[in-house]
C-alpha cells in the first residue's frame, strides 16, 4: 500500500486540498496510519509529475484543491485489481527467531514462544478494547482495519501454539546431537526444554 | 473486591501410578468487574478450574471461595443455592431444557429461586431482547439454530444477581459476528460489577478479557494483562502495514 494510491482512491470522491486528504485518510484507516501533511504535498506533487492528479485553481482562502485525471483514475482501478503479494512485506523476524532459537545452543525455546504469545495477546487485548469502543458498527471502514490488525495477531497467537505443540512432540536427531555433544542426557533438555514435565529425550 | 479466589489449588484424578495432575497449585484471584481468560492446550486443566471455580468439582487440595463463601465448606443445599443465586454457566453442552420454551429455560433458576412466575418470566423475555431474540419466547430449543440456543444459554446464564459468570468456548460454532456479539455480553456483564472467567482456544476471544492466564499442565506458567496506553499501539509502527 502507498500513500499514492491512498490519495487517489480519496480524490475519487472529489477533488480535494493537502488538509483535506490528510484528514480523510487518516479517518479512513482510524488513525491507524498517520500522515504529516508533507508527506501529502510531496505526494500531490509526484503525482501531478506524472499526470495522475491536476491542481485546480486556488480558493479564496489560498487553497489548492487537486483532481484525479484520467490516467490516475486507471492507475487506481489497476492498484485495485491487483493482489497485495507475500514478498512486498517485510520477513518475518519472529519466524527467524524462533527458527534461530531452535538450532542455538542453551536458548529456551519454549520460553521465547511464551514471551511473543504474552505480548502478541496484550496486543489483540488493545485492539479488542478499541473494538469494543465501537457500539454501533457505523463506522465500517475504521471496523474492517482493526479486525483486519485482529485477525493478524490472532494468527501469529495461533502459529505460536503451533510450534509449541511440535516443541512437545520434538525429538532432536541422535547423530547431530551425539557429535555435538557427547553426553546427550545433559545436552537435549538444557536446549529445548527447560520445563521438567517435557520429554525431548530420543525416543 | 474479589469474587473468586483459587487458594493453591490442585486437582488429582484417580490414584497411584495412574493419577492424572489436571492442576497443580494455582492461584487466582477475580475481581467484580475483571474478566479473566484461561487458555491452553488440550489438557492443561482449563476445564477442571471452571469446573472447580463452580462447584461442580472439588479439589483434591487447596480452597475455592466464591464471594466469600469457601465452597469446600458448604452444605450441599447450601452449594446448590449459590450455583444457582451467584453463578451463571455458559458450557459447550448447552444444558436447555427441550420440554421448555426459550423463556421458560431462562426464567426456571428465578423461579426455583421463588421469584415470581410472572416477574420471571417478564425479566425472561428482557434477557431474551438483550441477546437479540425477540418474539422467540415460546420456542422450543429444536425450533431454533444452533446459534440461537447458544444465545438462549448466554441470557439465562447472565440473568438475575449472577456476581460469577463462567463461560467454556461460549462462542462454540458461532459465526464471527454473532461470536463477537455474544462476547460483548459477557463483557457488559462483567463490565456491570460481575465477575467473569473465559476459557476458550481462541485467541481474539480471550482479547476481550482485562488479564488473559495461560496454562500449561496444570500451571498457570503466564499471564497478560492490557497496555497502559492503548492508543499508543496505533501509533507504533507494527500498527501499521
Amino acid at each position: 500500500m502507498s500513500v499514492k494510491h491512498g490519495i487517489l482512491a480519496l480524490l475519487e470522491r472529489g477533488p480535494m486540498y493537502g488538509y483535506q486528504l490528510r484528514v480523510a485518510f487518516e479517518e479512513s484507516t482510524g488513525g491507524t496510519w498517520p500522515l504529516n501533511i508533507g508527506q501529502v504535498y510531496t505526494t500531490l506533487s509526484r503525482l501531478e509529475r506524472d499526470e495522475l492528479v491536476r491542481p485546480l485553481p486556488e480558493s479564496e482562502a489560498g487553497q489548492r484543491p487537486y483532481e484525479i485525471t484520467d490516467a490516475g483514475r486507471a492507475d487506481l482501478a489497476v492498484w485495485f485489481a491487483t493482489p497485495v503479494g507475500w514478498t512486498d512485506r517485510p520477513r518475518d523476524e519472529l519466524a527467524i527467531k524462533l527458527a534461530l532459537a531452535l538450532t542455538t545452543p542453551g536458548v529456551d525455546v519454549r520460553a521465547v514462544v511464551q514471551t511473543q504469545r504474552t505480548a502478541t495477546m496484550r496486543t489483540l487485548q488493545e485492539y479488542t478494547r478499541l473494538k469494543a469502543r465501537i457500539h454501533q458498527p457505523t463506522d465500517l471502514s475504521w471496523n474492517l482495519v482493526l479486525d483486519a490488525m485482529l485477525f493478524r495477531a490472532e494468527a501469529e497467537v495461533r502459529w505460536l501454539d503451533h510450534c509449541e505443540a511440535s516443541l512437545v512432540r520434538y525429538s532432536p536427531p541422535v547423530a547431530s546431537l551425539a557429535q555435538a555433544v557427547p553426553d546427550e542426557t545433559a545436552a537435549a533438555p538444557d536446549r529445548f526444554a527447560p520445563h521438567a514435565e517435557v520429554e525431548v529425550s530420543p525416543r | 473486591m474479589s469474587i473468586l479466589e483459587l487458594r493453591d489449588v490442585h486437582r488429582v484424578h484417580g490414584r497411584g501410578e495412574t493419577a492424572v495432575h489436571a492442576l497443580r497449585g494455582v492461584t487466582l484471584t477475580v475481581d467484580a468487574g475483571e474478566l479473566v481468560a484461561v487458555m491452553g492446550p488440550s489438557g492443561s486443566g482449563k476445564s477442571t478450574l471452571l469446573n472447580l471455580a463452580g462447584g461442580l468439582d472439588r479439589p483434591s487440595q487447596g480452597e475455592v471461595a466464591v464471594d466469600g463463601t469457601v465452597l469446600g465448606r458448604c452444605s450441599r443445599r447450601a452449594l446448590a443455592a449459590l450455583r444457582r443465586r451467584r453463578i451463571g454457566y455458559v458450557f459447550q453442552d448447552l444444558n436447555l431444557l427441550a420440554s421448555l420454551t426459550a423463556a421458560e429455560n431462562i426464567s426456571l433458576p428465578l423461579e426455583l429461586d421463588g421469584v415470581g412466575l410472572r416477574q420471571a418470566r417478564r425479566q425472561a423475555v428482557a434477557a431474551l431482547s438483550d441477546v437479540d431474540l425477540d418474539g422467540y419466547a415460546t420456542r422450543f430449543p429444536d425450533e431454533m439454530s444452533g446459534g440461537q440456543q447458544q444465545r438462549v444459554a448466554i441470557a439465562r446464564a447472565l440473568i438475575g444477581e449472577r456476581r460469577l459468570v463462567l463461560a467454556d468456548e461460549p462462542t462454540g460454532a458461532l459465526d464471527s459476528h454473532t461470536g463477537e456479539a455474544v462476547l460483548r455480553l459477557l463483557r457488559s456483564k462483567v463490565d456491570g460489577g460481575a465477575a467473569g472467567v473465559l476459557v476458550t482456544h481462541d485467541a481474539r476471544h480471550a482479547a476481550w478479557a482485562d488479564r488473559v492466564v495461560f496454562l500449561r499442565d496444570g500451571i498457570i506458567v503466564d499471564t497478560s494483562g492490557p497496555l497502559d496506553q492503548p492508543d499508543e499501539l496505533l501509533a507504533a509502527p507494527g500498527g501499521t502495514s
